[in-house]
């Protein structure tokens, strides 16, 4: 992310002058300190100071009434060897592989449909980003859990195709689908920002292209997926990030139960369940470190991976 | 087909004759891109379309049938949601996401702004520092903290009660909306807070009358985003939330499955489905411009 970015060289010359401004540097680092200290108080308080907090239950055996007991790797150990842990892993992971590709292509492709023609765009662009709003809502998680349920819309369907699945969300082999379905739905934020950065494309490189003879499929490869790798990249960086920490679907969708045998058991919901129904708060803690290590790990493979595919162009105005 | 349309545009003086062929592909493409709009266009809508068909139909009827409006539509659903449920009338699950979504907006408004201005208008010494850890929040995932702060929630006391809910709300933990602001004022032309400073404002008075009323766009998508995200978490109240006359509309809804089991209320549970997303389909119809194209500038940006 190229967003640190230095204030004007005006002002920085007018620093090294008099006494008189050396002063006002520091009238400007109180009014700095002044206008951030809600964030500084929330960063400590909220963010770091928990962080900490949570770093240390994570080594303790604690259930909120008895103080915390230290256990070393205690909670890490039994975690490997529980196989409920292991299917929440399972079961994310596959929510996230399946999931995630399948939103992002629908999205880049819906994308490139809508950037075709400016007639009925703003509509259909609206249209679709629709169900990014309203899905991650308890209403929608019980919407879908009807609509996928045995003998309902989607079943019928179905039926036509001389598929017979029964209900999905009773259904332990595809229930999951039907989460995925519901984060495919979703598509229309990263088809927003796959539509933004495609219009940033300059017109004169297809034309150039045409001249020479590319084809549009040449067109599509050569010019506009590394003109909008950047769009692309965030858009992998975030999607995957927050199909990580699915929760609010998977609990409605599976009647709360995250059931039917664990088949919805994302990891969230078991951290859920060992943190709050089970007082299980030094175990939850290890499990949301995990997380946060597994987060940290794609994120780092991304970023590592984006000099090899991401181009950034030297875009003078933007680093103003 | 907006890329290919300047050269057959300026060829026909050249050479007449592929004028037509080029026209009729366009007209054929432009069918395409139609017929292809409209299906993504028809499973996009369709939940929603059912949700309102299916509130309108006896609840018996929801499930088994496929007509997407029914022929004899019944109140039904909606009449028995004026009972409430377990007690609690309905009205009060929509107070109380009220009071939490306006409460969200106000804190974010404020505190996001006055952060942003920070890191977006005044030099002080570590403030490349400060918004790299601003930005490293952003990627946080949120379980990390769930646990120390429910903790520390339930020493204070403050379990059931909204200030869990909204204190990070007025503590800018929303880094989101700090970024997004944060860009924005960027943007505004420096001559502006310039000519200000020169004037002898401070940087209270530039904040207030100058950036502020620059930076409504991004102020209004944030406000809306606030509200919706509030309205929709379901995380938070289930956590914090134990008692049915503090629940907010996500979390009074799953009572609807609680009390009757799934089966016998249908009805009354997509109807309260309903009513629970008209809020943000509304906010969504009125707004939709500014949420768009802040979800948009973030990713650009990014």
């Amino acid at each position: 992310m190229t967003l640190v970015k230095d204030a004007p060289p005006a002002l920085r010359k007018a620093r090294s002058a008099a006494p008189a401004v050396r002063r006002r540097g520091r009238r400007e680092n109180l009014a700095g300190y002044l206008f951030m200290s809600p964030w500084i108080a929330g960063f400590l308080l909220l963010t770091a100071g928990p962080m900490a907090a949570s770093l240390y239950f994570a080594f303790t055996d604690y259930n909120l009434f008895t103080s915390p007991r230290w256990i070393g790797f205690g909670n890490f150990t039994r975690m490997f060897d529980d196989p409920r842990w292991q299917k929440s892993v399972e079961v994310t992971a596959k929510y996230v592989v399946i999931g995630t590709p399948l939103k992002l292509l629908l999205a880049l492709g819906v994308a490139l449909l809508l950037a075709q023609s400016r007639r009925g765009q703003a509509f259909y662009r609206a249209a679709f980003y629709a169900p990014s709003l309203i899905g991650a809502s308890v209403s929608v998680g019980f919407v879908w859990r009807a609509m996928f349920s045995d003998g309902a819309v989607v079943d019928q369907g179905m039926s036509v195709f001389g598929v017979h699945v029964g209900g999905w969300v009773g259904n332990p082999d595809w229930i999951l689908y039907c989460l995925v379905a519901l984060t495919v739905w979703q598509f229309g934020a990263p088809m927003v920002i796959f539509l933004a950065g495609l219009k940033q494309v300059p017109k004169e490189l297809y034309e150039a292209a045409a001249m020479d003879g590319a084809g549009p499929l040449r067109r599509f490869w050569n010019i506009t997926l590394p003109m909008i790798s950047p769009v692309l990249f965030f858009n992998v960086l975030l999607e995957t990030i927050h199909s990580f920490q699915i929760f609010g679907s998977a609990y409605v969708v599976s009647n709360t139960s995250c059931g039917p045998a664990d088949a919805t058991l994302v990891y969230t919901c078991y951290l859920y369940q060992q943190g709050f129904k089970n007082a299980q708060m030094g175990f939850a803690s290890a499990m949301a470190w995990m997380l946060l290590l597994a987060v940290a790990l794609v994120t780092a493979v991304l970023f590592w991976s984006q000099k090899k595919w991401v181009h950034y162009e030297n875009d003078t105005e933007d680093t103003r | 087909m907006s890329a290919a349309a300047p050269p057959t545009a300026a060829r026909p003086t050249t050479a007449p004759v592929a004028h037509r062929p080029a026209a009729t592909r366009r007209r054929a493409g432009s069918l395409v891109w139609h017929l292809g709009s409209l299906l993504v266009l028809a499973v996009v809508l369709y939940p929603v379309l059912w949700v309102i068909g299916s509130s309108f139909k006896p609840s018996k009827d929801i499930l088994g049938s496929l007509e997407l409006f029914p022929a004899k539509p019944v109140m039904d659903n909606f009449t028995g949601l004026a009972d409430g449920i377990a007690d609690v009338s309905i009205w009060s699950f929509f107070q109380n996401s009220l009071f939490y979504a306006l409460g969200a907006v106000a804190g974010v408004l404020i505190s996001c702004s006055l952060t942003a201005y920070a890191f977006a208008k005044i030099r002080f010494a570590g403030r490349n520092l400060l918004f790299t850890l601003m930005i490293g929040t952003l990627l946080l995932p949120y379980h990390v903290l769930l646990i120390p702060q429910y903790v520390m929630f339930q020493k204070m006391e403050l379990i059931n009660t909204y200030v869990p809910l909204l204190l990070g709300k007025y503590l800018a933990t929303e880094a989101f909306f700090v970024f997004l602001m944060v860009q924005f004022m960027r943007n505004l032309p420096r001559e502006l807070d310039e000519a200000a400073r020169l004037d002898g404002c401070g940087h209270l008075r530039i904040y207030w009358s100058v950036v502020l009323p620059l930076c409504r766009p991004a102020l209004i998508t944030s406000a809306i985003f606030t509200f919706i995200n509030a309205w929709n978490d379901f995380m938070g109240p289930l956590i914090y939330l134990n008692e049915p006359g503090k629940y907010t509309v996500s979390l009074g809804l799953t009572m609807f499955r609680d009390s009757d089991g799934l089966a016998s209320n249908y009805g009354g549970l997509i109807a309260m489905s309903l009513v629970a997303l008209l809020p943000v389909l509304l906010f969504f119809l009125a707004f939709q411009r500014y949420l768009i194209d802040g979800m948009a500038t973030s990713g650009l940006k990014g």
